[in-house]
């Protein structure tokens, strides 16, 4: 994983296989981020329950820090999954 | 015995969720988040991961079936423990067996021949309530079908269920987690409770509800507003017929009614029994372990298993032993008696055991007759078992196809047990389940044995379909100068030319007569009238049988012709009804209307034109009056088209000038809208330019100069070439308002079709305020097809707007040429009178069928807007392109 934090925003990648732990220290993170906080998902072909899970958590607690989540590089697949659970309004997306 | 309760407790399930306190609703919630979450991580696995998944649960089920059907049968104190242990197996093998290689992942069917593909799509969350007669083996299959598509359970048990339920889910989740099944996939309702069930039902993330059980909860389900399986009680009749084999049947009731103590909805009810084997079926029932009761015990019996109140069975009797039963009735039977049977006189809310009974108990009538069995079986049916199940043991197949017929049943078991049955899988290749779908007769969506195809919504990818076109003209067109002579060439006995007086006189009759096979006796048929009504035409029919006609040589213009073809269809197939081939169609292919194929005589069409306009030779189209209903009547159909068509200019060479300009513009009106028409094709479109270059080169010069030869002879072939086109392409809304106004005001086809002409070309080159349905062209093609007109003509410009201007301006020059009128104006009729015909006009322009294969289609206020611009003229200071709002 790889934090940037040298401008304003939070920059994360999100492992795969360790997206649910890495999405509760983004979660962490967000004090930091300055408005806005972006996570690369374009290693992420799936996400599992435990992921959703802290995609939830996570959106719960940017917007109660008013920081902007943008997922980046997220697939069809993932993005549908989003979609599904309600997620994707919380959330703002880039390619 | 269980605690007592009746069926009809279980009618009415309340669907208010408010008695839920806080708490509640937040467990509920959490259950339904953790299937929402779990249903969306499965939509990303893949066949094989569901599969695999699939495979270890049911061997997992296998490996529990004994310890579950215990836990069943202990808790609900209900069945026999022997035959749940085999429901657990059939539901898990039987339906692994089933599901194992069907797809249900992505594309799950490819039909390759309609170029369709069906794609699986998964519902999501589904609420399944399950009942308590056949608890675990209807979690074990539900979970299993669950898996395969990929969907999330929240499972509501019975509450007399509701533990070894919870055991047949926590089974079936810890393995299916074990394989990587997501988190949250599978739940149990702790204490499952009415308004729990509401509350779920309701749920805006639950997608379907799946209820097995009494007619309260199917009945909750449908009426909760969700997608719903709702499968609920049957009452199956049973027709044991005399041509039955009775010891294979006798046994199959037994081991069916026996099952787990009758607690498949599905096993038999009523044995409705023929007089003739009555006796015999009786004893072999009796020699097998059953009570024959007397008319005492029936009384007795009917009394305390069925609620003389609601008519339904009393739930402490469901699932007991008959030697249970007996002793609480007070029945003195022999130990080991393992059916009770009561014999009864008829069906319905009058005799109590004839209604559902989920116990070892079976009712039985003694039939006279195969109408009195049928009748009582269809009472049976009727009284709560609509659309479930039905079953039959006979060996005359006739019997069991009229059983089929009046039996309102899902399942129509034959010469086998109900209830094993109806299971599907083990005596028959009906699709293994544990809910039986009872259709509408029962309140449910489908008849099916819900299998996985009910929990998936199923997409159909279906491409574009290259459509099969055509291209059919006669099979011999013989044209040039004097091409009359290839008559030679048709051998006939009797032939009949049909012809109009004016034609007789010029001596066109003998001309052709001097054709004819030598030997062939020849008679006429002369056509007075202009437009001949469809009662001349069956004159016509009774001459070609009266004479036993061969060949008819159809010699005239458009109504000659069309006649004749007319004749050849009814002296061919005297049952034709023309007012039913007249019926509308919009695709020729689909049309409701058939024409014979069956002929009673054959005759040979030959068709030679004596106008250069209708084409009338080569189409397959004929128009004939009915003066009584005072319209016209149009077939169309290709058994119509002339077998040979001769295209001799010698027939035409004395057309008057008006005649010669008339048809000229009908044939290039022909021309120009098959070449745009919707169903044109490179087949059509050389047709079509060929006859505009023609045209346009010709017609101007067969005006000026009749006697010129080669104009006569090229505009002749013009018409014919036209008319191959749009036989096949079909015309426009320009014929629509032609036919409309030219039958309106008396005007000829031809001079109608001229007045439109510029008008529709521009309003087609237009960008279209409605796009017509096109399947066999690729976009929006007009404009660009009248520039390539153009470009043949050699009229020049530079962009396809300029060449449609182009073409416009060549016609309405082409009409100066010809002396046609400028505008609808110029013929004499005051705007007042057009003003006040204008609605009936568009209604009627509307209603013809030829715009139908126009490229843009004409809405009503449109067709107002061409008529005004045909009344007001062509031309004007910006040109008839111009005031169009044309925009290529």
């Amino acid at each position: 994983m790889t934090v940037h934090m040298a401008i304003t925003p939070v920059w994360l990648n999100i492992d795969e296989k360790r997206a649910a732990a890495e999405l509760r220290e983004a979660r962490e993170k967000l004090e930091g981020a300055d408005g806005e906080a972006v996570l690369d998902f374009s290693s992420v072909r799936r996400v599992d329950a435990s992921a959703l899970r802290a995609l939830e958590e996570l959106a719960g607690a940017a917007e109660e820090k008013a920081v902007k989540v943008v997922l980046r590089g997220v697939n069809v697949e993932v993005y549908k999954v989003l979609k599904l659970v309600r997620l994707t309004r919380r959330f703002s997306f880039a390619n | 015995m269980i605690a007592s309760e009746t069926v009809q407790q279980r009618l009415t399930i309340p669907l208010s969720a408010e008695s839920l306190s806080a708490e509640r609703i937040s467990y509920l919630e959490e259950l339904v988040g953790q299937a929402r979450n779990a249903a969306a991580v499965f939509t990303q696995f893949t066949q094989a991961d569901v599969d695999r998944i699939v495979k270890a649960m049911v061997l997992a089920g296998l490996e529990q079936a004994q310890y579950l059907a215990r836990l069943a049968v202990e808790e609900t104190r209900l069945g026999v423990m022997e035959d749940k242990v085999i429901k657990n197996m059939v539901a898990t093998e039987f339906a692994y067996h089933y599901a194992k290689d069907k797809r249900t992942v992505g594309v799950i069917r490819e039909f390759p021949e309609r170029n369709l593909e069906e794609i699986a799509e998964p519902i999501g969350v589904l609420f399944s309530l399950t009942p308590i007669t056949n608890p675990t083996s209807t979690v074990l299959f539900k979970c299993i079908v669950a898996i395969k598509t990929r969907n999330a359970v929240i499972f509501s048990p019975h509450p007399k269920a509701a533990h070894c339920c919870a055991e047949a889910v926590r089974v079936m989740y810890e393995t299916a987690v074990k394989q990587v099944a997501p988190e949250g996939v599978f739940a149990c309702v702790e204490a499952p409770s009415l308004p729990d069930n509401a509350y779920l039902m309701r749920h805006k993330d639950v997608g379907l509800i799946d209820a097995t059980g009494g007619p309260g909860v199917v009945k909750a389900a449908y009426s909760s507003g969700k997608p719903a399986l709702g499968v609920g009680p049957g009452n199956t009749p049973v027709y044991f017929e005399k041509s039955a084999d009775l010891n294979t049947s006798v046994v199959d009731i037994i081991v069916s009614k026996t099952f787990d103590n009758g607690t498949i909805c599905a096993s038999e009810q009523t044995v409705v029994i023929d007089d003739e084997i009555y006796d015999r079926v009786l004893k072999k029932f009796a020699d097998l372990g059953a009570h024959i009761c007397d008319e005492k015990e029936t009384r007795l019996l009917e009394r305390t298993v069925i609620d003389p109140q609601t008519g339904f069975m009393q739930a402490m009797a469901v699932g007991q032993k008959a030697e249970d039963i007996a002793r609480f009735v007070g029945l003195e039977v022999k130990p080991g008696t393992k059916l009770l049977i009561a014999p009864i006189q008829g069906a319905g809310r009058e005799h109590p055991l004839s209604v559902e009974k989920l116990f070892p108990v079976l009712g039985v009538y003694r039939a006279k007759s195969l109408n009195e069995a049928l009748k009582v079986c269809v009472d049976v049916n009727h009284a709560g078992g609509i659309g479930h199940t039905a079953v039959i043991f006979s060996r005359n197949d006739e019997v069991i196809r009229k059983f089929g017929e009046v039996i309102n049943a899902g399942r129509i078991i034959v010469n086998s047990p109900g209830s094993i049955g109806a299971l599907g899988a083990v005596y028959n290749d009906l699709v293994p389940t544990f809910s039986f779908g009872c259709g509408t007769g029962g309140g449910n969506s489908t008849t099916d044995n819900v299998n996985i195809y009910h929990y998936l919504n199923i997409k159909r990818l279906a491409r574009r379909t290259q459509n099969h076109m055509w291209f059919r003209v006669p099979n011999q067109i013989y044209f040039n100068m004097n091409a009359v002579e290839n008559l030679r060439q048709f051998p006939s006995r009797t032939t009949i030319i049909v012809t109009n007086p004016a034609l007789e006189q010029m001596g066109h009759v003998d001309i052709v007569r001097r054709f004819i096979c030598p030997q062939t006796h020849v008679h006429v048929c002369v056509i007075a009238d202009a437009e001949p009504e469809v009662k001349v035409v069956l004159q016509g029919v009774e001459a070609l049988n009266f004479y036993k006609a061969d060949q008819i040589i159809a010699l005239g213009g458009g109504s000659v012709i069309d006649a004749a073809k007319i004749m050849k269809l009814k002296y061919e197939s005297p049952d034709a009804d023309l007012e039913e081939l007249a019926a509308p169609f919009l695709d020729l292919r689909k049309r409701v209307v058939q024409y014979p194929t069956e002929k009673v005589k054959r005759a040979r069409l030959i068709a030679i034109s004596t106008t250069s306009g209708t084409g009338s030779e080569v189409t397959p189209f004929a128009v004939l009056m009915d003066k009584e209903q005072g319209r016209k009547v149009t077939l169309a159909d290709y058994s119509l088209t002339p077998d040979v068509a001769i295209v001799d200019p010698q027939f035409v060479m004395s057309m008057p000038k008006g005649l010669t300009a008339d048809t000229g513009i009908d044939c290039l009106t022909h021309a120009l809208e098959a070449g745009v028409s919707n169903y044109a094709s490179p087949y059509t479109d050389s047709n079509a330019m060929q006859a505009i270059g023609l045209a346009f080169q010709y017609l101007p010069i067969a005006y000026a100069n009749p006697r010129d030869e080669e104009a006569r002879c090229m505009m002749h072939n013009a018409a014919c070439i036209a008319a191959m086109a749009f036989s096949n392409a079909s015309v426009g809304v320009n014929h629509a308002l032609a036919h409309a106004f030219g039958a309106r005001f008396g005007v000829a086809h031809g001079r109608a079709n001229a007045l439109m002409l510029p008008h529709v070309i521009a309003y087609n080159a237009a960008v279209p305020t409605k796009f017509m349905p096109s399947p066999y062209q690729q976009g929006y093609v007009a404009h660009k097809k009248y520039a390539a007109m153009a470009d043949l003509l050699g009229l020049g410009g530079n962009t396809v707007e300029e060449k449609v201007r182009k073409l416009i301006a060549a016609l309405e020059q082409l009409l100066d040429q010809l002396g046609f009128p400028r505008s609808i104006a110029e013929l004499g009729i005051a705007k007042e009178e057009f003003e006040r015909a204008l609605p009936d006009l568009v209604k009627a322009a509307f209603d013809d069928p030829s715009w139908r294969s126009n490229p843009r289609m004409p809405l009503m206020g449109e067709l107002v807007e061409l008529f005004w611009k045909a009344y007001r003229g062509r031309g004007g200071e910006e040109g008839t392109a111009g005031d169009t709002g044309l925009r290529t």
